[in-house]
């Protein structure tokens, strides 16, 4: 299948290779968390929701007091895609992505501020059409910032693959079932450190390479668009205390 | 734009906040929103080429599709896809200023821009492709349609896209913010799409305004009714090339059905055969239906060569072939065509006489043909599907036998051929009917309408299919291009190219772009290799036919201190010069193999790299890839081990002057010294590879002398094979052996392979029944018992061992290259040379399965490394498929060039010579005429006649007229006379008779 056309130069949906999926955030969607954000990558949409720093709630899971705790779960809603089968929570996949978040944003978080004290992620996915890891750890940063709690840095995601002999910025669903190599990256935007590298695939070095670029690009920008949110959320904020 | 959002003022209400956030409880009032507030934030990101992020703000340029879809599991699903509008999208126009002038296309002093529909392109590809029909606008709506009815004419339109000389432009409709339409509710997706191309249309009317007149090309007459309506230049096809005044273009234009808009009312001059012929195609939700419940067997359809009223549809579903005889059970099917079928009930399977009595037009005449050289040529069945319409006598025993009641995918294409002769019509130069014969017999007469029928009459030309309705004896079709002079040279040679589908083109400029600077030279680079071994200093010669020009291997062969012999096979470096991905590489994938015709050659690389760069001339330096054995003097394998190199040759000889050196005793210089050796390790290993069970077959190559002149051909014989050639022949095997070894061990799933699957019973039963006739007994349970027993099979005739060899040839499957990881070890057995894997190597100047060879042990050898394609196993296996199908044409492509120079060379020369005979006919025999390597029938009764007096002995083999006490058995020999007649003006053919 062509996933570039070769006369136009567009994607299947109408991008060009190097261009992102319409993106979305909105932050506090869930009153009742101390943070909390709405994510969206063109379809893929995600919300998450952060408690916490708080008490560790099960002393057995604490494995150094010195830093807080973070716990994650990610867990992909009945109705994300279209065919509606029943996802038994826990699976290997769910298991899997709630390793890596929690991995990636305790990359991030000054934990050894918070000792004593534990902080729960929970991403749920909406509705899923590619990225949705990706998508994740940018809700997750978001919910974690509105949230208050000290991070190093933010931690912005996105996807890269390449198909048509051509590498490609935010894969969506049919681009990622083409089955081609699908590189997930996770950077610490202004440190410029790499926190996730994912890609189950065989790619030579060089195209490699240049996929991640692409990727890492895509990082920046979109954390480009997380600080602007934030910023005006804190401006909102600013204006309400008067 | 820089980082600049566009701010949606119209959205003025603040966001609603959580109650936790708001911590000022004064403001009752909602405030006045800050001015920096969004409520939707959105944004694509672009990364052009400076890495300068943009950001466009599509509240409204974001649509979605969404459609359902069954899956494979018949679950319905709906499906949403995001579709994004842009206005960046540029309309290709040089008179526009607006738009980004790198994509110009379209003329400047463009007379009027044409948007064309799917129908337009669809049917009228050939007009497309005339270089008269410029400045197209072909709208992506139109290309996803097109694509999705016809991937063949998709990939033609790709091509004229693509070609940089026509001014073809591909418009991104269905993502310009302007052009992109929605369904309406009610509405067909193709009304959706006709509406598409007309807003499209009329987008490029206003956009380029008066610097431009934009036309709408359509064939349907309500979607030119509603373009005119709405104010837009419509035309049809017919009226648009009428004006462009060029009569000759009118030929092209494929006649518009019932449905579309008719400029003329086409006269019906066959008034008699307005009658039903054929029923009716079931529609296609009957014949899936009827497939699931197992009424109908789908399969594709595969006209019997020899016998155009007869084809096999192999099942899956019944596991066997099903027989479909005559025209009327064809039902309009072509060869090739995926078709469902429905078996006859089984009394009717025995009739096979009746249906092809119907037809009373066509001459079941054989053709002369060359010796097919293997079995793939012939139809793969036993007697019956091997009889022809004179032998149909043979029994037709339990063989399904059905009719075709839909074709599920249709195989047209163009075909080459002639005007059947034909009076002229009284008024000239109007348009006249004619029928069109097919050079290649399986292919059904085609109607077609020409304006130009006294120029075409004598000539060869293409014509493409368009329809076949079921009023019709005949599909109907149209004239795309002539060719030439029917039985001129040039002609009759371009018709053998075109329809073994060879690409003859020259190569682009992109292609020629790869090759290095010229003229190549050793770079001093190239020696400070570490991985290139220098061996300018080892006496390497090689040995080709007379006039060989693309040398691809050569040989050393070096006594060494400890009485053993360093032998080395020098082949081309050809990866050095075509590298991976490049459009050198990629047009040398696609033409896959060099072709041989007589007298001329048709490359698969440009000609400097051919017939310089990388042939291994003599006393030139030259790279190569080698292959070096230590063996002991009883051809025993010590060591081998592969290095690229650098060689000098000193010596390019011929076979015959190769031969001439070893047998002439007197000579004893080092060349010839190392010319014995080679032989004489060379005769051990060939016996050692007889003795495993390799078959020696034969086959009755020509070879033409052809003056340097005229180019025809001066004298005919079968090519001479000598101890030399077979020398060479078998240390390129040995060679070829070890490199499969090598390059499966690195890569056990993407190694290209070459096997060659045993014959089966049914294919070996034609050589059992022939060899039992004359009192033969052949073992063939394995390839060693069939190889002794045709050793052991001889007679006093002397020409009896080579003739079995041949009949037993003819049996044999085509070896085929194949990607290891598709099929299992057992599986990659080489039949004929008895070896447990093979490949081929030794070729990569003519062969681009050398060249992926060359690379896989490149990379085995950690020289190079892995070039992507080899981690793509479907690819892979296209890339076989492709080399498989284009060696099969190259070989047929060759065979029909003999043929066509045997028939130049007996026009003036009629001959009588000794035959003998092959295959036993009710009404005749085939014989073999062992001197020219002909194949051809003799008729003992007349024309018509249905060969009562001859009486056939199926058992025996044998025809005897009962009374007259003559018969004709099997491989009797038989004297002829040959000779070219020309029963119709042009067509000339060889005809056989007895004497």
């Amino acid at each position: 299948m062509e996933y570039v056309n070769p006369l136009t130069g567009f994607r299947v949906d109408g991008r060009r290779p190097n261009e992102m999926r319409q993106l979305k955030g909105e932050v506090g969607v869930v009153s009742r968390a101390d943070g909390s954000a709405l994510f969206e990558m063109g379809n893929t949409r995600v919300i998450a929701a952060v408690y916490g720093p708080r008490e560790v709630q099960n002393r057995s899971q604490q494995v150094n007091s010195k830093e807080a705790l973070v716990r994650c779960e990610y867990r992909m809603a009945e109705f994300s895609t279209g065919d509606r089968r029943r996802k038994p929570k826990g699976d290997r996949r769910s298991t899997e992505i709630s390793l890596v978040i929690r991995q990636t944003m305790e990359a991030s978080i000054l934990t050894h501020l918070m000792p004593h004290s534990q902080i729960d992620i929970f991403v749920q996915v909406l509705q899923a059409d590619g990225g949705t890891r990706s998508a994740c750890i940018n809700a997750a940063t978001l919910a974690l910032a509105d949230a208050g709690i000290p991070m190093r840095d933010i931690v912005t995601s996105c996807s890269a693959g390449y198909l048509c002999s051509s590498p490609l910025l935010d894969l969506n669903y049919i681009e990622d079932s083409a089955g081609g190599p699908d590189v997930t990256v996770g950077i610490l935007a202004k440190m410029d450190k790499v926190t996730l590298l994912q890609m189950d695939a065989k790619l030579p070095m060089d195209t490699f390479e240049t996929v991640m670029e692409l990727a890492i690009e895509g990082c920046k920008a979109i954390a480009t668009y997380i600080r602007e949110i934030l910023l005006e959320n804190t401006k909102q904020l600013e204006y309400r205390r008067g | 734009m820089k980082n600049q959002f566009r701010t949606d003022r119209l959205e003025s209400k603040p966001k609603p906040r959580s109650s936790s956030t708001l911590l000022n409880p004064c403001s009752s009032s909602p405030p006045p929103p800050p001015p920096f507030c969004r409520r939707r934030r959105s944004a694509l990101f672009t990364l052009p080429a400076a890495a300068r992020l943009r950001a466009v703000d599509l509240a409204n340029m974001l649509q979605s599709k969404s459609f359902v879809k069954k899956t494979k599991q018949g679950r319905v699903v709906k499906v949403v896809r995001e579709h994004y509008l842009r206005d960046d999208i540029p309309c290709g126009a040089a008179s526009c200023s607006s738009c980004d002038t790198a994509a110009r296309r379209l003329g400047v002093d463009a007379a009027a821009i044409l948007v064309v529909d799917t129908n337009v392109v669809l049917h009228q590809i050939d007009l497309l492709e005339n270089p008269a029909i410029e400045d197209v606008v072909v709208l992506s709506v139109v290309l996803d349609e097109v694509k999705n009815k016809n991937l063949s004419v998709y990939n033609r339109i790709k091509t004229l896209c693509t070609n940089t000389a026509r001014r073809f432009f591909v418009f991104t409709n269905e993502h310009h913010r302007d052009t992109y339409v929605k369904e309406m509710v009610g509405e067909s997706p193709n009304d959706r799409n006709d509406r598409a191309i007309r807003v499209a249309a009329r987008w490029y009317q206003s956009h380029l305004g008066e610097s431009a007149k934009v036309m709408l090309i359509t064939n349907d007459r309500d979607n030119k009714r509603k373009a005119t309506e709405e104010g837009l230049n419509a035309e049809t096809v017919e009226s648009y090339v009428r004006s462009l005044a060029q009569p000759g273009l009118l030929d092209l234009v494929v006649v518009p059905s019932s449905g579309d808009v008719t400029m003329e009312d086409v006269e019906d001059l066959r008034p008699s055969k307005r009658k039903v012929i054929y029923s009716e195609h079931k529609p296609m939700s009957e014949i899936t239906s009827g497939l699931r419940c197992g009424i109908f067997h789908q399969g594709k359809l595969r006209v019997n060569r020899y016998n155009p009223f007869e084809a096999y549809v192999g099942s899956e579903s019944i596991g066997d072939e099903i027989i479909i005889r005559g025209r009327s059970n064809m039902n309009r099917a072509f060869d090739g065509d995926i078709v469902a079928v429905e078996l006859l009930p089984q009394d009717q399977w025995n009739e096979s006489k009746s249906f092809i009595a119907d037809d009373d037009e066509d001459d079941n005449e054989e053709d002369v043909h060359l010796v097919p050289n293997s079995a793939d040529d012939a139809p793969r069945n036993t007697n019956s599907t091997q009889s022809t319409v004179e032998s149909s006598a043979a029994s037709v025993s339990s063989r399904p036998v059905g009719r075709i009641v839909g074709i599920i995918k249709r195989n047209w294409n163009s075909y080459c051929g002639s005007l059947e002769p034909m009076p002229m019509p009284a008024g000239s130069g109007g348009v006249a009917h004619a029928l069109f014969v097919s050079k290649d017999r399986r292919i059904p007469k085609i109607r077609i309408q020409t304006r130009q029928l006294g120029n075409l009459l004598n000539k060869r030309i293409v014509v493409a299919v368009d329809s076949w309705d079921v009023l019709s004896r005949y599909p109907s079709g149209h004239y795309v291009r002539t060719i030439g002079d029917i039985g001129d040279k040039e002609t009759e040679t371009e018709v053998v190219l075109i329809e073994n589908d060879i690409n003859t083109r020259p190569f682009s400029t992109q292609v020629l772009a790869c090759l290095p600077p010229l003229p190549w030279s050793l770079s001093p680079d190239d020696l400070a290799n570490p991985n290139r071994q220098d061996l300018r200093h080892v006496r390497v010669f090689s040995v080709d036919p007379p006039g060989c020009r693309d040398i691809d291997d050569a040989l050393h062969c070096t006594p060494l201190p400890n009485g053993n012999f360093e032998v080395g096979v020098h082949i081309a470096d050809v990866t050095n010069f075509v590298l991976p991905g490049t459009p050198l590489d990629e047009e040398a994938s696609q033409r896959a193999t060099s072709v041989y015709l007589v007298g001329q050659r048709i490359d698969m690389l440009p000609k400097p790299l051919t017939e310089d760069v990388c042939s291994l001339r003599a006393d030139v330096e030259r790279l190569a890839f080698s292959v070096i054995w230590e063996m002991t003097p009883d051809a025993d394998i010590i060591s081998s081990r592969y290095t690229k190199s650098v060689i000098k040759s000193c010596a390019a000889m011929s076979y015959v002057e190769a031969q001439a050196r070893m047998d002439d005793s007197r000579l004893v210089d080092p060349l010839t010294v190392d010319l014995r050796n080679l032989n004489s390790l060379a005769k051990i290993m060939r016996n050692r590879r007889c003795e495993r069970g390799a078959l020696t077959l034969a086959s009755a190559e020509v070879k033409f002398e052809i003056d340097s002149e005229t180019h025809d051909p001066l004298d005919i014989g079968i090519y001479q094979i000598r101890e030399a050639n077979q020398m060479i022949e078998e240390f390129m095997l040995a060679a070829n052996v070890s490199v499969a070894e090598k390059i499966l061990k690195h890569y056990p799933l993407c190694s290209l392979l070459r096997r060659h699957p045993s014959p089966t019973k049914e294919m070996l039963e034609p050589l059992l029944r022939t060899a039992s006739s004359v009192g033969l007994n052949l073992d063939v349970s394995s390839s060693k018992a069939l190889a002794d027993s045709l050793d052991n099979a001889k007679r006093d005739d002397p020409y009896f061992n080579k003739l079995i060899r041949i009949l037993a040839t003819r049996c044999m499957t085509q070896a085929v290259y194949f990607c290891s990881g598709d099929l299992s070890l057992s599986e990659y057995y080489h039949y004929g040379l008895a070896s447990a894997l093979y490949t081929h190597f030794t070729s990569p100047i003519r062969r681009y399965a050398d060249v992926v060879v060359h690379r896989l042990l490149a990379a085995a050898l950690d020289i190079a490394k892995l070039p992507p394609v080899f981690q793509d196993g479907p690819q892979l296996t296209g890339i076989a498929d492709n080399l498989n199908y284009r060696h099969r044409n190259a070989q047929m492509a060759s065979r029909a060039s003999v043929e066509l120079h045997t028939l130049i060379y007996f026009r003036t020369r009629p001959v009588d010579t000794e035959a003998r005979i092959v295959k036993i006919k009710a009404n005749g025999f085939i014989v073999f005429v062992p001197k020219f390597g002909i194949e051809g029938p003799i008729y003992l009764t007349a024309k018509g006649d249905k060969g009562a007096d001859w009486v056939v002995d199926e058992v025996h083999q044998k025809v005897t007229k009962p009374g007259a006490n003559i018969s004709y058995a099997v491989l009797q020999s038989v004297m002829i006379h040959m000779e070219v007649v020309e029963p119709q003006p042009h067509r000339p053919k060889l005809q056989l008779t007895l004497l």
